[in-house]
């Protein structure tokens, strides 16, 4: 069984590399070797799964040795797989969701050119994220880690012909590069610290360290889960990332790569424990990423935007989780993989919706849609039903979890934790709410194009087709994207309450992060019903702001705090003015240093030489009789010293 | 006769020929004044030899006609090629090495 666990990344691996050297003779046939190696992968995962099943709780972790990478005296990097039940956990979500997603993709991106090369980067992003959970040492990890950051920036920028897509790209390599020295610092520490970067040594002996180190390798492992699961203060690049394709936002930017970070925490969760300073740190990262992420959320009109704040804001509550400790591990996984469920099926639906309205993204061009979508109005729905953590949905079984911890902290912590999940909550209901309303529900107001006037419905049929400015006409996806969406529909709705209902994930994880039974103040019950109702709170508001009113094609200008969540709560400013402008003018202050002071002694030194031996060069006439002149003048002068030595 | 009167000879003749060095341009004058400063020299080392006694400036002496002879073959083989290459025996003309 063992041995399998290498096909896991390898058929990926091996799709990757016949998708991307095998030239155009494959176009016609490449995104069904993408799909169907992504689909081996899951099976070899589902086999496994059942494999681990059939043993006892403490024997299910297995390991895989492939070979020695680095072997030298004192430094040992091996080739090395682990699979246990985090693994596991991540490998189903990451090949089942993956494998769905290629799926969609084959009708998404049908009439791209470059689809082949499409499926190759969705490829190498499975490999290297399955390599990244499978690891068993850091310095493995790592070379996953940075593998599905390439495949991140690849398929951002997949539509490079877009100035905006290209940048957006960039600047998510550019953000993670940051995150990512976080981690390789980490690993150095490690290194220094233990003499070993394996996760059992390193794990297993973080009890012998001073508190100190830990903290020190905690916090900077929490930067590098910062950087590529988009928590703040390293946010910025999520919400450009929606560049990329709508399949790539799903399955990268929502469902698996950016909760990388959560994984990461939990993984060292040995380590977090024993440094409670770090794990302060990164509750208040988690706690204001979800709210950060859910107010931006709330003010944008680009649909993929808007979930893009949503997954910041769910990451958020999973980075909390992580933080509150053994209370929250599992409920931080749990959230992780409903959330895998039910974002990955928004994401679908919204590019379902994308599709059939002429690739628009802006929901107040929206608008009625539940009638000519029906699929992707249910499929959404319900996806919106398990985010808002509607009661018997996904989302309600591991948010309440969440929250329920968060409370369970205890003192004064606990009560503000606990506060800002909830208030999240609310903010959640809210937000998708409106997403809601503003897509499927309310006047069709597509329709009244500038173009066309409101009185004439029907454009002439010459003019469908004249690109954008042409009133859409919604329509169904084909099944191959359907079919994605129902299925993730059917998670959104169940793995909530498979999971929850008798403990039955804790008791999965249990063995490999621990589980204490956190002791919340006041009773689980009162918390699950102000939950329900902070949840009925924001839908109503929302209603009453989206449902009961038209909804204005034009966005009004909005208060100050609209117009700033408009703009990412002001992120690319505060970067652009703080370290953009700071950047510069640090460089521009060393700049001056260098000119002045170190160019200034150089060039005074190599100055003063020159016109020093410019005047001495002046003896060097090339007249034999001046050089005899001096001769003769040397030898007087020797003469005159030597008398005037003998008479004194 | 006081030898000291071939010492003043010597000095005299040292002198013409290091002004000829220096104010004279033709190689081949030159190279005669050159001859004439050894020859002052010599002239000096006998008559010290026979103020003080001894054969130690005699054979000195002998050195440096042996040195002047080999260095007259060497000169007047540069100066002979000096001139074929430039049709003047100008020292002043031979300034190439200076920047």
């Amino acid at each position: 069984m063992e041995n399998l666990i290498a096909l896991l990344v390898a058929a990926p691996l091996l799709g990757a590399a016949v998708l991307l050297c095998g030239g155009r003779r494959l176009d016609a046939v490449g995104h069904w070797i993408g799909t169907v190696l992504a689909a081996v992968s899951f099976v070899i995962g589902a086999v496994l799964f059942a494999d681990m099943l059939g043993k006892d709780a403490e024997a299910r972790e297995i390991g895989q040795h492939l070979f020695s990478w680095i072997p030298v005296e004192g430094f040992q990097a091996d080739i090395a797989f682990q699979l246990d039940q985090l693994s596991m956990t991540f490998v189903l979500l990451i090949t089942g969701v993956g494998t769905l997603i290629h799926l969609y993709s084959i009708g998404y991106m049908e009439h791209d050119e470059r689809r082949r090369r499409f499926f190759g980067y969705l490829n190498l992003f499975l490999a290297a994220m399955l390599l990244l959970v499978l690891a068993d040492n850091y310095l493995l990890l790592y070379v996953g880690w940075e593998g599905v950051g390439l495949a991140s920036y690849l398929l951002i920028g997949f539509w490079q012909h877009k100035p905006s897509a290209a940048t957006a790209a960039k600047k998510a390599f550019l953000v993670n590069r940051v995150g990512d020295m976080g981690l390789s610092i980490a690993i150095m520490l490690m290194f220094t610290t233990f003499g070993t970067f394996a996760f059992g040594p390193v794990l297993e002996s973080a009890g012998e360290t001073s508190e100190g180190k830990l903290t020190a390798i905690a916090l900077m492992l929490l930067l590098a889960a910062c950087g590529k699961s988009a928590q703040v203060p390293l946010q910025s690049w999520l919400g450009d990332a929606m560049e990329g394709p709508t399949p790539v936002s799903a399955l990268i930017h929502a469902a698996t790569m950016v909760t990388a970070g959560v994984y990461l925490i939990v993984r060292s969760a040995d380590i977090f424990n024993l440094a409670p300073d770090a794990q302060l740190v990164t509750t208040v990262v988690g706690a204001v990423t979800l709210l950060f992420g859910a107010i931006v959320g709330c003010a944008k009109d680009d649909i993929k935007k808007a979930l893009a704040g949503s997954t910041m804001s769910q990451i958020g509550y999973m980075v909390l989780a992580a933080g509150l400790g053994p209370i929250g591990y599992v409920f931080a996984i749990m959230h992780l993989v409903t959330h895998g469920f039910f974002k990955a099926g928004l994401f679908l639906g919204a590019g379902s919706v994308m599709h059939g309205m002429n690739d628009e993204v802006d929901m107040r061009k929206y608008g009625g849609l539940r009638k000519y979508m029906p699929v992707t109005f249910v499929t959404f729905g319900l996806g919106y039903l398990a985010i808002i953590g509607f009661p018997g949905l996904s989302g309600f079984f591991s948010k309440d979890k969440i929250i329920e911890a968060a409370f369970a902290k205890g003192g004064t912590e606990g009560w503000i934790l606990g506060g800002v999940a909830l208030l999240g909550a609310a903010i959640t209901a809210y937000y998708m709410t409106r997403v809601m309303l503003m897509t499927f529900f309310g006047e069709e107001r597509w329709r009244s194009r500038p173009t066309a006037s409101p009185d004439q419905p029907d454009v002439e049929p010459a003019a469908e087709h004249q690109g954008a400015h042409a009133e859409p006409h919604p329509h169904e996806s084909p099944r191959s994207m359907t079919i994605p969406m129902i299925v993730l529909a059917f998670g959104s709705v169940f793995a909530g309450a498979f999971f929850g209902i008798g403990d039955r994930f804790v008791h999965w994880l249990e063995p490999v992060t621990g589980h204490k039974h956190g002791h919340p103040p006041v009773s689980a019950l009162t918390i699950t019903l102000s939950t329900v109702a902070v949840l009925v709170l924001g839908a109503g508001l929302a209603y009453l702001h989206y449902g009961r009113r038209p909804v204005p094609a034009v966005a009004p200008r909005g208060s100050l705090l609209t117009r700033a969540a408009r703009r990412d709560l002001l992120q690319d400013d505060f970067n652009h003015v703080v370290l953009v402008r700071g950047g510069e003018h640090l460089t521009r202050s060393l700049v001056y240093v260098d000119h002045t002071l170190v160019d200034g002694v150089v060039n005074g030194t190599a100055a003063s030489v020159g016109g020093l031996s410019g005047r001495l060069r002046k003896l060097q006439n090339g007249y034999a009789r001046s050089y005899a002149v001096s001769m003769f003048g040397g030898a007087a002068v020797l003469i005159a010293a030597t008398l005037l030595m003998r008479a004194v | 006769m006081n030898p000291v009167n071939y010492l003043y000879l010597a000095a005299l003749l040292f002198t013409i020929g290091a002004t000829g060095v220096l104010i004279r341009r033709n190689a081949i004058v030159l190279f005669m004044c050159v001859e004439l400063m050894l020859n002052a020299c010599n002239l000096a080392l006998v008559a010290f030899s026979r103020m003080h006694g001894n054969l130690d400036g005699q054979i000195i002496a002998f050195f440096v006609m042996v040195v002047a002879a080999a260095e007259v073959v060497v000169g007047l083989a540069i100066i002979v090629s000096l001139f074929r290459s430039r049709h003047s025996a100008s020292v002043d003309d031979a300034s190439l090495m200076k920047l």
